[in-house]
């Protein structure tokens, strides 16, 4: 393997900064130029919204049950089980429902996009569209960044609910305390700021889920192998800045929201 | 022509050449991080004229037509087509350009999830919305010109290579263009099919008068170009008596190592005493 100088391997990493600047910026711009693909738009909602329900649900339930069994022992040595429902509520509205929602969307739909656009590159199907007078951002990085952005947001709320499910499942069901004082607590305990906290972050790990999809598979190299490594970069890369946005947002709109 | 006598006719006559012209390349230079692709590259492709492009494989052909298209842009020099000049045109002012070219990619690029129909009806649907009644005619016609009619339903995957390609001109040539592109369109297909996608370029050369660049290494296709004329009233392409030529024009630019080393008629083709030329004809 041929080694690249450090001069190199920096200038490659600001041109990919650079270029995912670029086509992220574009996504958005597009919205206020003609034509708006408006069928695209629904057919991916569909393809991203209610395809990835049934796991981001199901993870979602599985993470409010496990937060109610740890924070269920931990409570207990206190005598204060009955918190269970705001503890609960407070962890998965502001933090684990979005995260879980964005990383679950991201590992099934990041690479689903590269792999398809990048299958598209190698296959010369993005130079076709170009050669034909369509403009393959507005065609097909537009709509999957909306409906992305779009079905996030839906999808955390249900997620949302399906943990406080989980939790109540925990809380009633395995420790036997009272169903109503569960969604009581929950209820109370949330604020403006969590609700807030908690919906503005699926808006934007939808569109990094997105961009990062769009971008590694438009930067498709390499044939069929190239169109794997895109989509196993594309999904890494979508996990990692989920992950390290998260920190900056709640941070963020914590200070923003008076909510530290 | 008299030879121009100062800058100025200079200059007007080569405004006149590119007038003229559907593609002009003039000096134009490319390289790939320290691979040179193409040396300063020459060539005009007048209004009406089929121009065979040749060179073995690496040699920078599919790159030419790249450049044509502005789907890439050269290092240096300048690339006129249909007047205008797309070596520093934006990405947004080429998509209206492109709208007036056709191009036959070499592995025919259909979008695989669409159908044969929707592939062929893609320009006129991004300009529509919608598929309605008109485009459906007119694509069951350019199907019909490919005699491809009955695969309108059917996808990509479900076609030869051969049917894929006769698809890919069929979607090239819905908008009737004013400059046809083919890349290879007969590479990796057996002799019987390739002589089929010949005869379609040949149809669509003599019945529309589309000036067209066709990039191939299989010098017997572009022979058979010259030496065949499409016949309307027997809808077959027939061979012309030896001595004759079709009557579209046709011309042959054969590239060695970035550099354009033969750009002349069948004729001249035929007789030329370059070594190099004189063994890849034979």
């Amino acid at each position: 393997m041929e080694l690249t100088s450090p001069t190199e391997f920096a200038k490659g990493k600001v041109a990919s900064v650079q270029e995912y600047t670029f086509l992220a910026g574009q996504s958005l711009a597009n919205l206020f130029k003609r034509p708006i693909y408006t069928g695209d738009m629904v057919q991916q909602a569909d393809l991203i919204g209610f395809g990835s329900m049934s796991i981001v649900l199901s993870a979602c339930f599985f993470i409010g049950v496990a937060l109610a069994l740890n924070s269920a022992t931990t409570l207990g040595r206190f005598g204060a089980r009955t918190l269970i429902g705001e503890l609960v509520a407070i962890g998965v509205v502001r933090e684990l429902g979005p995260l879980l929602a964005g990383l679950v969307v991201a590992g099934r739909n990041a690479s689903g996009m590269a792999s398809e656009l990048g299958s598209m590159v190698v296959t010369e199907q993005i130079d076709a569209m170009r050669a034909l007078g369509t403009d393959p951002m507005k065609k097909l990085v537009t709509p999957r960044v909306i409906s992305t952005m779009f079905m996030l947001f839906f999808l955390t709320i249900l997620g949302d609910l399906m943990g406080l499910i989980g939790g109540n499942f925990v809380s009633s069901v395995l420790l036997r305390l009272n169903e109503r004082e569960y969604w009581n607590t929950a209820w109370q305990s949330l604020v403006f700021s969590d609700i807030i906290i908690g919906l503005v972050k699926p808006v934007i790990f939808g569109f990094i889920v997105a961009t990062i999809g769009c971008y590694y598979g438009l930067s498709t190299k390499g044939g069929t192998q190239g169109v794997g490594r895109a989509t196993t970069e594309a999904v890494v890369a979508a996990m990692i800045l989920i992950i390290a946005v998260d920190v900056f947002v709640t941070q963020l709109l914590m200070v923003l929201l008076g909510a530290t | 022509m008299p030879a121009p006598t100062s800058p100025l006719d200079s200059a007007a006559a080569a405004t006149q050449d590119h007038v003229g012209s559907a593609i002009v390349f003039d000096d134009v230079w490319l390289s790939f991080e320290d691979i040179s692709v193409l040396r300063g590259v020459s060539f005009k492709l007048p209004f009406g004229e089929t121009k065979a492009l040749f060179g073995v494989a690496g040699s920078g052909k599919s790159t030419l037509l790249k450049l044509a298209l502005g789907l890439m842009q050269p290092d240096s020099g300048k690339i006129t087509v249909l007047g205008r000049e797309v070596t520093h045109m934006q990405e947004q002012e080429m998509f209206s350009l492109r709208g007036r070219l056709g191009m036959v990619f070499q592995e025919s690029a259909l979008f695989d999830s669409l159908t044969v129909a929707e592939n062929v009806a893609f320009r006129l649907m991004e300009e529509r919305g919608i598929y309605d009644d008109e485009i459906d005619r007119r694509v069951r016609e350019a199907l019909r010109f490919v005699e491809l009619e009955r695969t309108v339903d059917m996808f990509p995957s479900e076609l030869s290579g051969g049917m894929r390609r006769r698809v890919a001109i069929a979607r090239a040539i819905i908008t009737q263009p004013e400059l046809l592109l083919y890349d290879s369109p007969t590479g990796g297909l057996d002799p019987v099919t390739s002589n089929t996608i010949v005869e379609l370029i040949v149809k669509q050369r003599d019945v529309s008068k589309t000036s067209s660049l066709l990039v191939t290494h299989r010098l017997q296709d572009a022979f058979t170009m010259a030496t065949h004329q499409f016949d309307t009233q027997t809808n077959q392409m027939r061979h012309l008596p030896r001595g004759h030529y079709c009557e579209v024009p046709m011309s042959f630019l054969v590239l060695r190592d970035g550099k354009v080393i033969f750009d002349g008629d069948v004729h001249q083709l035929a007789h030329t005493k370059d070594e190099y030329i004189r063994e890849y004809v034979s």
